[in-house]
């Protein structure tokens, strides 16, 4: 079935209709892969909605002694096309400090995301993926901690008098720097 | 470069392959009409490469396919393009099989040896219609879901097995989840993987057999690259031009409402290629419908995989030329009856206009603040007074009363107007018309209900006739006074800085001169004879009033024929809130125009 490669036509007409060929079949293929990874890039151009101040608790349910207690952060979660009002979006460890001062950690493990569990016995944080320790005031406990840094601390306000209101917000893991997500 | 060439082709054999790709014998030379297998090929390809693309961005199940799609079409960077490409090509493909069946019939291209060329090519015109009939319902519209279901349902009237064939199809006896899900890897995994081993079949029975020369050979033979590659480069690019045309044309894929199982949609159709088989649908009547969806077509379908042996004959050729061509036309004829009937149906017309509101609609309420809920952008719809509010006044309230004059969709009832026009209703505007003695009987207000002659009628035209320019500047106060009880949203502005005129207007509503109080009441004032006044037109007075006219607070026993709609249950509670926001001109209003980014 095979013809000669060699053609009778002049070199130069050859050559313009290959490169025409060529060229053309490239932009065939290159058109719909293009505005393919274009939407597939989508989520690096989006921002998400955090930072917000949500009240989390109330000052009076603080135990007294320091004792740091987990609470639920209700905030609207926004998944792609979703809002969803008032559902948990993440949790904070809270502790009583002096009169009027609370203490707000992050419960994510700054090492790989894993929820760290407060351990009363031990008065420390421990995340149970890696072994890395916390001590109460988020700082890193045990050197050999695989975290490579200590936990997140957030901004809070008492307001009212009564109410505990935290500015709530995720970080990267796994750096050394606290970077907003 | 070379030493590395030749260790790849030593252990691979690449050369092999791409000189035999290259190298194709043409005989005859390139020519164009060689090209439209190679552009279906390209279609494919364009399919495959957006169809994955879309697929790392759709959801599919009821709570979640239009949601994604619409994420995918008005949020997300560059979605509304990549939609379009995928749709339109998909149009160009069936376009583009038509063209390379008859080019393959017309050059005798299906003959012997040829068979089971011909026959992998007419499955393959089969599978790719099935990707567009799967495809339809992906979105999840109310268009790709109604026009679906009337495939499904004809499916079930295949003898014997449709009904159990059907429960496999839909995943169940009702339209769901599962649905979505088996139509999805359809769509996406087992008819592209069906097509992708046809297609290797196809190709290599083509490489097999060779190409078939349209006689007489104009030049001699030669190889498939450059030249015939070139000409079908050419032709793949003005194809993906065209797509592209089309696609900037219609700013992407049309997105409808959310499918919605308890809304009617009068403007359900196939897609335009499938509108001969839906027109042909028409002509059978009850009972006789396999013969139209199943049978015949069955039928034809078996002549054209017969053609090779018929082209055997002497003049079986043209016999299969000529039952193609009437085959086209046939076809055309129905589509062109199809597109007809709908023109000159204004139903269907009404029923497009209402589609592509409630489509526009979904879309401002998804971007509102509120979002999209978990349980689906349906429920913005079946929540939104603008929506649902003029579809249950124009079947509930339309055949006495009026909106703006018309029935609240826009169309006339066959009943007269006997009741009064609510648009505007409690507004300032409306209650001057209603207190103006020349508006009062009208049909716009009390004309044509059997308080035409009444107390209030006649005070209208008797005692305000005869106000002199005191008693009409109280009147006016008296207006904005009352109108403010309702609360609307139009007059929320004017109501706020006029609380002064509010004031004068109240003391005028309940004081002696203009007499209101001596029927109706107001807050602590008054005498209960007629409609009390007390937080009028407001939201509570509203849906009250709807749903018990008759109750002592408004008409009483005097009440006209205004059905208690609540009492009746002949509208729950939450529709009659619908209709009353609507009325009150109570619902979201977008910020700015909507636009895809």
């Amino acid at each position: 079935m095979d013809t000669p490669d060699p053609s009778p036509q002049p070199d130069r007409r050859e050559f313009i209709k290959k490169a025409a060929a060529v060229a053309i079949g490239g932009t065939l293929v290159v058109a719909p892969i293009t505005a393919g990874l274009f939407v597939f890039m989508d989520p690096l151009g989006r921002k998400t909605e955090s930072g917000a101040s949500v009240l989390v608790a109330t000052l009076s349910s603080l135990p007294e002694n320091g004792e740091p207690r987990k609470f639920s952060v209700l905030a609207t979660k926004v998944d792609a096309w979703n809002r969803t009002p008032n559902v948990p979006v993440g949790a904070v460890y809270l502790q009583r400090l002096k009169e009027n001062t609370v203490r707000a950690l992050n419960v994510v493990c700054p090492h790989a995301g894993c929820f760290v569990d407060y351990r009363p016995a031990n008065s420390n944080y421990f995340c149970p993926c890696h072994n890395s320790s916390f001590a109460l005031d988020g700082a890193i406990l045990d050197p050999k901690s695989p975290s490579p840094r200590g936990l997140d601390e957030l901004p809070v306000e008492i307001r009212n008098g009564n109410e505990v209101w935290v500015t709530f917000q995720n970080f990267r893991a796994g750096v050394h720097d606290k970077i907003p997500v | 470069m070379k030493p590395a060439l030749d260790w790849l082709d030593n252990r691979t054999g690449y050369r092999r392959l791409v000189h035999e790709t290259l190298f194709e014998n043409v005989p005859g030379g390139a020519r164009w009409r060689y090209v439209w297998g190679s552009t279906l090929s390209f279609c494919f390809v364009i399919q495959v490469i957006t169809g994955t693309f879309l697929w790392l961005a759709y959801s599919p199940s009821s709570q979640t396919a239009w949601e994604s799609v619409y994420f995918i079409q008005y949020e997300m960077a560059g979605g509304w393009f990549l939609r379009g490409l995928h749709h339109y090509t998909a149009h160009a493909m069936t376009i583009l099989l038509v063209v390379h069946l008859m080019q393959v019939v017309i050059d005798g291209a299906y003959k012997a040896p040829r068979e089971f060329n011909f026959w992998s090519g007419i499955i393959l015109l089969q599978l790719v219609l099935a990707l567009s009939l799967t495809g339809y319902l992906l979105p999840w519209d109310q268009k790709g879901f109604w026009a679906t279901r009337v495939a499904t349902n004809i499916v079930a009237i295949t003898p014997f097995i449709g009904p159990s064939l059907q429960q496999l199809i839909v995943g169940g006896s009702e339209y769901g989840h599962h649905t979505l899900t088996r139509f999805f890897a359809l769509h996406a995994g087992i008819i592209p993987g069906a097509i992708i081993l046809f297609i290797v079949g196809h190709i290599y029975l083509f490489r097999k057999h060779g190409l078939t020369p349209k006689l007489p050979r104009r030049r001699p033979d030669a190889a498939f690259w450059p030249d015939q590659v070139l000409r079908d480069a050419v032709a793949c690019l003005a194809v993906l031009a065209v797509v592209l045309f089309l696609v900037f044309r219609y700013q992407g894929a049309a997105l409808g409402a959310p499918a919605d199982p308890s809304e009617q949609f009068s403007a359900a159709r196939p897609e335009w290629y499938f509108l001969f088989l839906f027109e042909l649908l028409k002509y059978f009547p009850g009972g006789t419908e396999v013969w139209g969806a199943i049978v015949i077509p069955g039928i034809l379908l078996l002549i054209l995989a017969v053609m090779p042996f018929v082209g055997n004959w002497k003049l079986g050729h043209r016999f299969n030329l000529a039952y193609l061509w009437a085959l086209l036309g046939g076809a055309a004829l129905l589509t062109v009856l199809a597109v007809k009937a709908d023109r000159s149906d204004p139903n269907y017309g009404l029923a497009v206009i209402t589609a592509e509101r409630d489509a526009a609609r979904v879309i401002e309420l998804a971007r509102s603040p509120e979002g999209i809920p978990a349980t689906g952008a349906v429920s913005l719809l079946r929540n939104d007074p603008f929506t649902q509010g003029p579809k249950i006044f124009a079947s509930n309230c339309a055949s006495c009363h009026r909106y703006d004059g018309h029935d609240g969709l826009g169309g006339q009832p066959k009943d007269k107007i006997s009741a009064a026009d609510l648009k505007g209703f409690a507004s300032r505007e409306w209650l001057k018309g209603l207190l103006d003695p020349e508006k009062v009987a009208s049909l716009h207000y009390f004309g044509g209900t059997a308080f035409s002659d009444g107390k209030m009628v006649n005070y209208v035209k008797e005692d305000i006739a005869s106000f002199g320019a005191e008693d009409q500047a109280l009147l006016q106060q008296a207006i904005v006074a009352l109108s403010a009880e309702a609360q609307l949203k139009s007059q929320r502005e004017l109501d706020e800085n006029e609380a002064a005129v509010i004031k004068l207007g109240t003391e005028a509503l309940t004081g002696d001169r203009l007499g209101c109080m001596e029927c109706h009441t107001f807050h602590d004032s008054g005498e209960d004879n007629a409609p009390g006044l007390t937080g009028y037109g407001s939201r509570e007075w509203l849906v009250a009033f709807i749903t018990n006219p008759e109750h002592e607070r408004f008409y009483g026993e005097r009440n006209d024929r205004m059905p208690a709609f609540g009492e009746e249950k002949s509208l729950t509670p939450h529709e009659i809130g619908l209709v009353a926001d609507w009325i009150r001109g109570e619902w979201y209003v977008a910020p700015a125009p909507l636009s895809a980014r």
